[in-house]
């Protein structure tokens, strides 16, 4: 494979496309085909033969705003229609170059305005089961030029330059990380793609593996040809069927197109990848616990240093990151390191995929520039909260993230600033809450979370979150004195001081979040015996009646 | 093996030490009676790094770092008690107690248990957290030795000697969080275990009397876990 043939691939699969001259994209993403948008597929498909009008259907991964679904995408009108159903597809095939419908209107105003889409640039216009799709909007390019034109020391200069860090939620410079691992001396070092998401409320991992897993497999391959690695591993959730299908599907036919295997683009360089299920435990996405998971031991962390650049898979240098990271590397190798440098703030660079869930009008996916406010995203794009309710709190990090009440809502996204807030980046989930929704109920689930997740291997984690959980039902229960509340933070600060791996350390942080922004809420319970956001069933208390 | 020697020269407690380059801050700090608590760590076992006692400050390190996984540094200073981490450690004890039903009075262990001693060494006078009183099963299906994970700690000793010294494999973990168990097998009565050979290496380096033998109670439990060190230098010399 050389450039030109690579041109060759895009410009043939530009002038198959260019055959029709409608393309219809259906979302096909875990979402909306939950909505059966696979029978809105066919149907179009049924409906717009019938018409004879030439037109493409298309199968994509996720559009974004999956509280929308099933979506529909008509190109080269840029149309976008929300809810489809199979009934719809006769008027959207009949809609065709006419008017729009209506009625199927997603009602998308300012939802893309002040969006960036790098990691999502091809989702919801590829059919991500189809390679030639992918070199068509500039895949594989970014590939071929670090293949040919750059060494590793230069690819990894580029991945510094741009500032990109770890989108799994630590945030460690990715560009650091390479060089750490291209300077051990290894004869066999290995990559792997940490695709293993497990915090409530996020998807965007998912998403992305089920709308460009080309794009994925693409920043392994110059990471792999960076640090000198040969072999990858790419670990999944077993929850994520969609994703494993369609990733094992684009494996097939990146090796096919020779981008994976051996002497790829006739160099010297081989890399290949294999896929490994997670048996769903949370805790696997610590990246020791996850070497041991592919190891096949039991998933538990084990103390750093060594950490996995030194000694990982096997005891070999390995590099570990995220799926959005890997996502990111194309791009900021196709374009520069510069050019990805140019957004974000001072210390966060690039984009962020963000997971809006909760109590928010357009549920869903979005990807914003570092630097956003959190009231650009929930309002502006996510267009607030639904059925009139006042903002509460909105929860970033998962279980290892915190709680930001009103007054952090003009706070700009970055690791830091998020740091310093209380919470975090984390992985990008987003779960917006409004007046209905108990804080101490919600530190009470992701304290439960962390208390059935925990691998049991250290103590303060499998003893500490049992006793700060059952505190917490105590406080809920209303049942709870002052010196539980005392208690409940002193186990916070022990957990989080003594606990083996990121999962026990971070524990507390929702509980702490809470604690520092909702305290009232907290007192509330203990003091009154009441729930101001009437969630809780406190304990009726005796009342003292006159006669 | 470089010919140079590898020393490097820390201080622990404002004490200057020389240590090896590849021993633990704890190595070293034992080696110069410096006192460390430790539950899950044993000499000639690999170490895990579970029990979270060890943890030590080191000056200039974010968070407090496991003696027994930490390698020695040039000019490391090391703290091994602070009111803080003393307070840590009481707190992390009392969570070993109120974890399972330890209850020295009519423990088969009482006056050899490690995690008794530690409580003692370490002042824990009471346990303020509340107890769990979980029911967990007590396994005597093997003609000599009995399992009773109410007095567990998991600190996974057996199931490294089972693995590393003996080779037989046959203990293991079970379950996730407090759901944990060490287990025979897969999850066989002890008795009817396969891969057991009855060598008692478990028994002897379990530190409570979660694993005992049937014929030894009361004072009779110690246990001897010391034979480890020269086993190890035994097979080293082989």
């Amino acid at each position: 494979m050389n450039v030109e043939e690579l041109q060759e691939i895009a410009e043939a699969a530009v002038e198959e496309r260019d055959k029709f001259e409608y393309q219809i994209n259906v979302c096909m993403g875990t979402g909306c085909l939950s909505q059966h948008s696979d029978k809105v597929k066919e149907a179009i498909e049924k409906e717009a033969g019938a018409a004879g009008k030439k037109c493409h259907v298309r199968r994509t991964g996720c559009m974004g705003l999956c509280a929308a679904g099933p979506l529909v995408l008509v190109e080269p009108s840029e149309q976008r229609y929300g809810h489809v159903h199979a009934a719809d597809a006769k008027d959207v095939v009949a809609s065709l170059g006419g008017e729009p419908i209506a009625r199927l209107d997603p009602h998308l105003e300012g939802y893309f305005e002040g969006q960036k889409h790098i990691v999502l640039e091809n989702s919801g216009h590829i059919d991500p089961e189809k390679i030639d799709e992918y070199i068509a909007r500039g895949g594989y390019e970014a590939l071929l030029k670090a293949l040919t034109e750059m060494t590793p020391q230069t690819v990894i200069e580029q991945i510094s330059k741009s500032g990109l860090r770890g989108r799994g939620g630590g945030g460690y410079p990715t560009g650091l990380k390479w060089d750490t691992v291209a300077k051990v001396k290894g004869a066999q070092k290995y990559v792997i793609c940490n695709g293993d998401e497990g915090d409530p409320g996020a998807f965007m991992d998912r998403s992305v593996l089920e709308s460009d897993p080309q794009r994925v497999i693409e920043g392994m391959a110059i990471a792999a040809y960076a640090i000198g690695a040969s072999k990858g591993y790419i670990y999944v959730r077993a929850e994520y069927p969609l994703a494993v299908q369609r990733l094992t599907v684009a494996l097939q036919q990146a090796r096919r197109r020779g981008f994976l295997g051996n002497a790829i683009c006739e160099t010297q360089f081989s890399f290949d990848i294999d896929i490994r299920l997670g048996a769903g435990a949370f805790v696997c996405g610590e990246e020791t616990a996850l070497i041991a998971s592919i190891e096949g031991k039991r998933g538990t962390p084990r103390p750093r240093p060594p950490y996995p650049a030194v000694s990982g898979l096997w005891g070999n240098p390995t590099l570990i990151n995220n799926v959005e990271t890997f996502a990111n590397v194309a791009p900021v190798i196709r374009h520069g390191g510069e050019w990805f440098s140019s957004m974000g703030t001072a210390r966060s660079k690039g984009t962020k995929v963000f997971a809006l869930t909760g109590k928010i009008k357009r549920t869903g996916l979005v990807e914003v520039p570092m630097g956003m406010t959190l009231r650009q995203i929930i309002f502006d794009i996510g267009g607030g909260v639904p059925d009139g309710r006042k903002f509460k709190a909105v929860q970033t990090g998962g279980p290892s993230g915190g709680c930001l009440p009103e007054e952090h809502l003009d706070l700009s996204i970055s690791y830091d600033a998020l740091i310093s807030a209380g919470s975090m980046m984390g992985s990008g989930g987003m779960i917006v809450m409004d007046d209905t929704s108990c804080m101490v109920s919600v530190a009470r689930f992701f304290m439960e979370f962390c208390m059935t997740e925990s691998c049991g291997k250290c103590i303060p984690c499998r003893a500490g979150t049992v006793q700060m959980y059952e505190l917490l039902t105590k406080i809920c229960q209303g049942e709870a004195t002052h010196r539980d509340l005392d208690q409940l933070t002193e186990l916070c600060e022990v957990v989080g001081a003594t606990s083996l791996c990121g999962l026990g350390q971070t524990a507390p942080n929702p509980v702490l979040s809470t604690l520092r922004y909702f305290k009232h809420e907290y007192l509330a319970h203990i003091d009154e015996k009441r729930c101001p956001a009437g969630v809780c069933e406190c304990s009726p208390v005796a009342v003292e009646v006159h006669a | 093996m470089s010919a140079e020697p590898n020393v490097r020269t820390l201080t622990i407690n404002g004490e200057e030490i020389s240590a090896r380059s590849d021993q633990s801050i704890l190595d070293a700090a034992r080696e110069h009676n410096i006192d460390i608590p430790t539950l899950c760590h044993l000499e000639g076992l690999s170490e895990v790094g579970a029990c979270r006692l060890c943890l030590v400050e080191v000056k200039g390190a974010r968070r407090l770092l496991p003696a027994c996984v930490t390698q020695v540094q040039e000019g490391m200073e090391v703290t091994t008690h602070s009111p803080k981490i003393d307070r840590y450690r009481t707190m992390i004890l009392e969570l070993y107690f109120a974890e399972r039903n330890h209850v020295c009075s009519v423990c088969v262990a009482n006056g050899n248990c490690e995690l008794q001693s530690l409580s003692l060494k370490l002042g824990m006078t009471h346990v303020e957290i509340p107890y769990q009183y979980p029911q967990l099963p007590v396994d005597a299906s093997h003609p000599r030795f009995t399992v009773d994970h109410n007095r567990c700690v998991l600190c996974t000793r057996c199931v490294r000697v089972c693995s590393e010294i003996e080779g037989a494999n046959t203990w293991g973990v079970m379950g996730r969080g407090g759901e944990s168990l060490v287990i025979t097998d897969l999850k066989q009565p002890w008795g009817d275990s396969e891969t057991c050979t009855s060598c008692g290496k478990c028994v002897q380096v379990c530190p409570t009397g979660a694993l005992f033998e049937k014929t030894s109670v009361g004072n009779k439990t110690r246990k001897h876990p010391d034979f480890l060190p020269y086993l190890q230098i035994m097979r080293e010399g082989e």
